[in-house]
């Protein structure tokens, strides 16, 4: 009896894959929940950390409403919305997009942060406006550091929306909160694998995004490919 | 990140798959048996009715003399037996009927004397289950008392003339025990959809059921949300769930003496008293403790 | 706070419980992340798969690995050593990033310059390369003590007490005191611990308050490590904090 072979047993069985709770079902509703959460996040936490990486102003109190976001435990948040939500995603989908406005702020921030301030006086000398400043200059220039910030929040999304199972009939936590009571280890680690495939896999997207967005901010001159 | 990226990625998972490998062990298969005799160690569910009975043996025993160690919230049933069959916990408060389906998955007692029985014969080597208690907790599908009376619900078997498609809701286990959809479907040949909802049958299961996201929840007729939201608890008249009677599940390490201070509490406690028990929990929110000791005060038994 | 007025001694136990196994996991972390980061550094191409393999590690949801855990190393799945390994695993992922990045903001010249005033290798690394990674370093640990302080609640999944414990206790019973009492806790805890690293960071470097040098005479690269690229995701509000 060994655990791992087992799991790769339980993955290779046809049976697993198909059906409104099958691998593909779930793995979908998975990819659903994330790029929704990612999405819900980066529409709130981006024009925010640009607005503070502009202004240089309100950095502190961002550093804080990110590192207290970042303290709250999932599992608590996604307790109390549910308890006040009722069944369902929308429990889950709040708490994820608090876990995940902490890396996009900081990357937004620190990406139009780091743009180098004689360039930014440059854009304004040439006469552009501010709102061109930072569509035109900064943006790009901090896009791969912001891009950074996405590929982080969607590696914490992706593993942790298997807590969405626990309110909700979702994704691919219910492998694990199903395998984890029954004692179905097989299941559970197989679950765990469909997670880190699944991540491997929208790593190597946004990391090829990431790249093309470095070339795009220094096209000039042949920049150390990243790590 | 590129194929590099991938190989590692790739690499790190044949190295996990290696170390698992390594290992066939059972994970909760563990802790050498053996405990020094002197201290009795006793653990509980996961859920709150069952650590204030496991409350109550442990303030009842440490009063006899006992050395109590509490091992409390311990999970569900497939997590925590193992341990008590490993010798490592040596009294746990179960319920017969529950119980008896874990080593006797097929079996076809369904009054509580008869369950008490075949019990007393299928529990391991090593183990016993002491008197059982008139109070009971068990499974019962209940439904909102607005859905009985729309299709005039008083039994299972009734569910057979709702025309429109029902969802039971309950803990993921539910889905594939005898309890859940599968039994229902045997016993009544009535099918429903399922709905996991990890709070055993807590706050989010009647809210559920009053969303109207599920018609009907896996609750434990002890709970004191079924009075106080007004729910309706289906009779089960052709024996789907067992009879479910509060019982001690000991190891040989718990003495006569013990076992007899034990069984004082479980003929005395009965299924309004565990209500109440209950009730006192989620509506006055005292701990297990405080209610353990009023309990035993109350009925003189330290 | 009927709830409260008669559970704080539970809450207080559940903290030093919470503690207990959230401390250990952050010094494993610092102790294994901070070689592995100055190795990453010292060979990118060793260093690119180890960050690579960080992440991924980072992405292993929390459930199972609280089950693979005790399999591999052969301890009890409800024995606090079990969430202790598991945190660790998170936050030395998360850390070794940081790490690499607070190496390679030391600036080659800093290195030259201690070589040439006769450090042998090991001195090098403790003398001028550790303490010049501070700064940085100790962002990278507080963000590590934060998020470990916050995902130790999952343990009273698996039956492991913690301040967790409250909010599947909270959940049943249908207490909403009871959960928020828990998240409150976590997050004090978790800025309790970060106010501290902030402080212990400050002792560690006082060149970087009043101007002082340290003994080598030579002040890390002006404005700080610039977040690099591609470079992680993790490491960036690190970076960033320690820019400022």
């Amino acid at each position: 009896m060994n655990l791992f072979a087992e799991a790769l047993a339980w993955l290779a069985d046809p049976v697993h894959w198909s059906g409104p709770s099958g691998i593909a079902a779930r793995l979908a509703q998975h990819l659903a929940i994330t790029v929704a959460v990612v999405a819900v996040s980066a529409a709130v936490a981006i024009p925010v950390g640009v607005l503070v990486g502009h202004t240089r102003r309100g950095r502190g109190v961002v550093v804080a409403v990110a590192g207290a976001a970042r303290a709250v435990p999932t599992l608590g948040l996604l307790t109390i919305l549910g308890l006040m939500m009722g069944i369902g995603l929308q429990a889950p989908l709040a708490a994820l997009v608090v876990l995940a406005i902490p890396s996009l702020l900081a990357g937004a921030y620190a990406g139009v942060e780091a743009v180098a301030p004689d360039v930014v006086d440059a854009a304004r000398a040439s006469g552009m406006s501010e709102a061109q400043v930072v569509r035109q200059v900064e943006l790009p220039l901090a896009m791969p550091v912001l891009l950074g910030g996405v590929r982080a929040a969607t590696l914490q999304v992706v593993a942790t929306a298997t807590l969405a199972a626990y309110v909700s009939d979702t994704g691919l936590g219910r492998y694990l909160f199903a395998g984890l009571k029954t004692r179905d280890y097989p299941q559970m680690l197989a679950g765990a694998l469909l997670v880190i495939a699944l991540t491997l896999v929208l790593e190597a997207v946004l990391a090829s995004i990431q790249r093309a967005a470095a070339r795009a901010a220094a096209p000039t001159h042949a920049r150390r490919a990243p790590a | 990140m590129n194929r590099h990226t991938l190989r590692t990625g790739v690499t790190t998972l044949l190295g996990v798959a290696l170390l698992a490998g390594c290992s066939s062990e059972d994970p909760l298969a563990e802790e050498p048996a053996g405990d020094a005799g002197e201290t009795i160690v006793i653990g509980s569910q996961d859920y709150y009715s069952n650590e204030i009975i496991a409350e109550i043996y442990a303030q009842a025993l440490e009063a006899g003399g006992y050395t109590v160690e509490r091992e409390f919230r311990i999970g569900q049933r497939e997590a925590y037996l193992p341990e008590i069959e490993s010798g490592s916990i040596d009294l746990f408060p179960e319920y017969t009927g529950p119980l008896l389906q874990y080593w006797v998955p097929d079996t076809s007692a369904r009054l509580a004397d008869d369950v008490y029985a075949e019990l007393g014969e299928s529990t391991p080597e090593g183990l016993r289950v002491l008197e059982q208690s008139p109070a009971t907790d068990q499974d019962a599908y209940v439904v909102t008392s607005e859905f009985a009376d729309q299709w005039g619900l008083t039994t299972i078997d009734d569910l057979a003339e709702v025309t429109e498609p029902l969802t039971l809701g309950g803990n993921s286990e539910g889905e594939t025990r005898p309890n859940g959809p599968r039994g229902l479907a045997d016993t009544y040949g009535i099918e429903v959809g399922y709905t996991p909802i990890e709070d055993s049958g807590g706050p989010l299961t009647v809210k559920a059921l009053e969303d109207g996201d599920i018609q009907m929840a896996i609750i434990y007729t002890a709970d004191p949300s079924i009075q106080k939201n007004g729910l309706v608890a289906l009779e089960d008249t052709k024996g789907l769930f067992l009879a479910s009677h509060v019982v001690p599940l000991a190891s040989d390490d718990v003495d006569e003496e013990a076992a007899a201070i034990i069984d004082e509490i479980s003929t005395t406690m009965t299924a309004e008293e565990l209500v109440g028990l209950n009730s006192r929990s989620v509506e006055e929110q005292l701990p297990a403790a405080t209610i353990a000791t009023d309990w035993l005060e109350e009925n003189g038994l330290v | 706070m009927t709830w409260l007025s008669s559970a704080w001694p539970q809450v207080v136990d559940l903290t030093v419980r919470h503690l207990a196994v959230s401390a250990p996991a952050i010094l494993l972390s610092i102790v294994l992340a901070v070689p592995l980061g100055r190795m990453a550094q010292r060979s990118p191409r060793a260093g690119g798969a180890l960050l690579s393999a960080a992440s991924v590690l980072y992405a292993v949801p929390a459930l199972p690995l609280l089950i693979v855990v005790p399999v591999v190393l052969g301890i009890p799945l409800r024995s606090p050593a079990t969430l202790v390994v598991a945190l660790t695993v998170y936050g030395t992922a998360l850390l070794v990033r940081t790490a690499a990045d607070a190496f390679s903001s030391i600036s080659d010249p800093v290195r030259q310059a201690a070589v040439s005033l006769g450090h042998s290798p090991r001195a090098l690394f403790w003398r001028v390369e550790l303490p010049l990674a501070v700064p940085v370093l100790v962002s990278g640990v507080r963000v590590v003590t934060v998020s470990t302080v916050g995902l130790a609640t999952i343990g009273a999944l698996v039956g492991i007490p913690s301040l967790g414990s409250l909010f599947t206790d909270g959940f049943q019973r249908g207490i909403t005191a009871e959960v928020v009492t828990g998240i409150v806790t976590t997050v004090a805890l978790a800025l309790v611990l970060d106010a501290a690293c902030l402080l212990a960071g400050r002792a560690l470097t006082p060149w970087t308050r009043v101007g002082v040098a340290p003994s080598l005479g030579i002040l890390p690269r002006p404005g700080g490590p610039r977040p690099t690229a591609g470079r992680g995701a993790t490491g960036i509000p690190a970076t960033a904090e320690a820019a400022r």
